[in-house]
């Protein structure tokens, strides 16, 4: 695995070429391309059902979400690169790839700091295996408490059961928070900014920007791949690249702007582009309309 | 632990008990009651699976001729139990979840033993206790010691509490107890460290020792206990337990009491328990059940003084194709009485768990507080788990409350800690420790949760 000597951050790209996926037999993805650096912040913009939540999943291994065609690829900084369709999900984390879900799962009788104790060990010593010694816990701790200190995050919070009884924004800001502590090389943040307030979003995109850059003003460690149907969220993550996802393709890239236009103007312009992605959209949401009356 | 191979049986029948008489030398007394059982045994069959607390057992394989009691083996390395190696182990307090940001750290107090019996295929091996205790009058031991040395004293208790003549098995155990343990604690003596008793067997093995305990007024104690062994390296092989627990709370005493059933796979398990608390007495029993190839538990609290409390907790892990059935009875006699009974399994496998419980009600017994919940987990779509909850209720003011929940282990859940960095077993272990959460939290003798947690999470295979 990789060590910080060897770790620079030019060169390490997150990349997805050709990329189908089905759930259930039923086509999602339909060919998708999209390379992220490393440091760099791209948009995936998009109406709802267009596969941006697929995507994220397929990134990080969900098993009911089978790629049928393509590939998705770690380059290393030496040129090497690392088959993610190979990896179990839990390698793909230890690997760097980290989901902030849009949904994520509660556990009960799991406290958040047990949770992520496990989680921070597994992902910063890739090869440690079960029963091998934790982090240890005065570290951990301390680590735990700062980066809650940061996130204005009542200490109390860790005692809870992962996302057990939490409102939507307390998931989010857990979800934030386990960002903060397993510091990933390129993050997928699925709508982060739902369930949250103005005040909390601004909150988020300013943690996830201070985030993303190491900690230090100006700097660039993280990947991030935001999906999100707001503005605010990329407020301070001003996105490098803004792409348009419709019926299961990747249709337009473009600069800020590009986000800015559609947060304005919706995707009336995109749908009468792309007839043929459009034309797809709409067969994907009538059969899942039949799935759902069914 | 390493044992000679026992030597050839004997059976269960008149020979021995006259052997086991003579060979005890205890009071008339004591031999009165076994040989009464004993004809009481003689005229009973197997029970009848038409009967309530029977019909979800499957004895047709159970072959009452293939017992007897052992000879003593000899010990090569004496047993020392799950229970009784964590307390020697202790807890470092800072790799406990406690001791997390807005947790304060709680004092480790359960880090000695206040004294210890261990007995191997009947007979005891090893009997200690702290010198300290024994000035300030508590009795603990072997009740082959103790009945002679202090029979008045225990002889209104001695098989007063559970029902001797409930059916073939209470009978057996009534007239062939052996290596049995004693626990009497004088009024106000409040005893601080654990005191342990271990019944172990060896490859097909047999015990029918008995645990008699007697807390007087105002005394606390915490008492663990445990059974284990019946297999060796190459696996299960079998053994066979009959026995029974007597519990005694004083007014106002205090007892922690924890069973651990940590037989191998291939052992039968049959136990009859039941616990008197009386008045302001207050009991926290919690049983540990992991082992045998079929168990058969009878648990009963009877709350017989106002403003007794009974917490009852159930911790259970089965596999392969263990059948464990679990009958439990909450009787409230007296008014203002309290009893909580949690029973939590986690199925993995072919294996079935069946709990049927009971809050009984007296006519007296107004302002009770009842409530009895059972929750399963299904780690395999072939484990199968029966919740029977019942009510009884004659008096008019009380509460009385009963749930029951099933359900199976949430791929997403697994997908979920996956994504985090978890292996796929890790994270099952996870889920399912989350599972019993609930119920460690309200065991308060912190290496005892520490100790079941481990030994479950050791089990746990990946979840199908």
């Amino acid at each position: 695995m990789t060590t910080p000597a060897d770790d620079t951050i030019a060169g390490q790209h997150l990349v997805i070429k050709g990329l189908h996926v089905a759930v259930e037999g039923q086509e999602i993805l339909k060919g998708v391309d999209l390379t992220i650096g490393r440091g760099e912040v791209h948009a995936l913009m998009g109406p709802n059902g267009s596969g941006k939540s697929t995507l994220g999943y397929a990134i990080m291994g969900h098993p009911s979400y089978e790629v049928t065609a393509g590939s998705i690829e770690l380059v290393q900084a030496d040129g090497s690169r690392l088959d993610v369709l190979a990896m179990e999900p839990d390698e793909r984390a230890r690997a760097g790839i980290f989901l902030a879900f849009q949904r994520p799962m509660s556990i009960p009788g799991v406290r958040v700091a047990d949770f992520l104790r496990h989680a921070v060990t597994n992902v910063r010593n890739p090869d440690r295996k079960e029963g091998q010694e934790l982090m240890p816990m005065r570290e951990f701790r301390d680590e735990l408490k700062k980066k809650m200190a940061e996130l204005s995050m009542d200490p109390e919070f860790a005692r809870r059961y992962v996302n057990d009884g939490f409102s939507g924004g307390e998931m989010k800001r857990a979800e934030i928070l386990q960002l903060a502590m397993l510091r990933p090389k390129f993050a997928i943040l699925d709508e982060t900014d739902s369930g949250l307030d103005a005040d909390a979003v601004r909150l988020a995109s300013q943690s996830i920007a201070q985030i993303g850059s190491g900690g230090s003003p100006g700097g660039a460690e993280m990947g991030i791949l935001i999906i999100t149907h707001h503005e605010q969220l990329l407020e301070h993550n001003i996105p490098l690249r803004t792409h348009v996802m419709l019926g299961g393709r990747i249709v337009e890239s473009g600069g800020p702007e590009l986000a800015a236009e559609l947060h304005k103007k919706g995707y009336e312009r995109i749908r009468a582009a792309y007839p043929e992605a459009a034309a797809a959209e709409k067969a994907m949401e009538e059969s899942r309309a039949e799935v759902t009356s069914a | 632990m390493t044992v000679a191979t026992a030597a050839p049986a004997t059976a269960f029948d008149r020979d021995a008990l006259e052997t086991l008489i003579v060979a005890d030398s205890l009071p008339p007394w004591v031999a009165d009651k076994r040989r009464a059982a004993y004809e009481a045994c003689a005229s009973l069959g197997l029970p009848d699976r038409r009967s309530e607390h029977w019909m979800r057992t499957d004895l047709r394989l159970f072959k009452p001729k293939a017992w007897g009691l052992r000879p003593r083996p000899a010990v090569v390395s004496p047993p020392v139990g799950l229970l009784a190696e964590a307390i020697a182990a202790g807890t470092t307090a800072n790799e406990t979840s406690a001791d997390l940001p807005g947790q304060p750290t709680h004092p480790v107090a359960e880090t000695s033993l206040g004294g210890r019996l261990v007995s191997l295929d009947g007979h005891v091996i090893r009997e200690e206790l702290d010198p300290g205790l024994a000035r300030l009058g508590v009795v603990f031991g072997a009740a082959e010691r103790v009945l002679a040395e202090h029979g008045p004293a225990i002889e209104p208790h001695w098989f007063s509490v559970i029902d001797a003549r409930a059916d073939w098995f209470a009978t057996l155990h009534a007239a062939f107890h052996r290596a049995s343990a004693i626990l009497y604690v004088p009024a106000g003596v409040k005893v601080r460290e654990p005191l342990s008793v271990l019944a172990a067997i060896g490859p097909g093995g047999v015990d029918t020792s008995h645990v008699l305990v007697v807390l007087g007024e105002g005394a606390e104690a915490t008492l663990l206990t445990e059974t284990a062994g019946g297999g060796d390296a190459a696996g299960p092989v079998g053994g066979f337990h009959c026995g029974g627990t007597e519990i005694v709370v004083g007014r106002g005493a205090f007892l922690r009491m924890v069973n651990l059933q940590n037989w191998n796979t291939g052992v039968w398990h049959f136990a009859r328990q039941k616990a008197v608390v009386h008045q302001n007495g207050r009991l926290q029993w919690t049983l540990g059940a992991l082992g045998s190839r079929l168990s058969q538990v009878a648990q009963d609290v009877a709350l017989a003084g106002r403003n007794a409390d009974a917490q009852v907790n159930g911790v259970m892990f089965t596999e392969g194709r263990q059948h464990l059935v679990y009958n439990t009875l909450q009787h409230h006699e007296a008014p203002s009485c309290k009893s909580d009974l949690l029973y939590k399994g986690a199925l993995q496998d072919r294996s079935r768990l069946v709990w049927r419980g009971m809050i009984k009600v007296d006519k007296a017994a107004q302002k009770t507080d009842g409530y009895q919940r059972n929750d399963n987990l299904m780690l395999s779509a072939e484990a199968r788990a029966d919740s029977i909850p019942g009510l009884e209720i004659e008096a008019d003011d009380v509460r009385c409350t009963h749930g029951a929940t099933s359900g199976r282990v949430d791929a997403e859940q697994l997908f979920y800690a996956q994504a985090r960095g978890l292996s796929a077993d890790e994270a099952a272990r996870l889920v399912v420790a989350g599972f019993f959460q609930q119920v460690f939290d309200r065991i308060t003798i912190v290496p005892v949760r520490e100790a079941l947690a481990r030994a479950i999470g050791s089990r746990i295979r990946r979840v199908s």
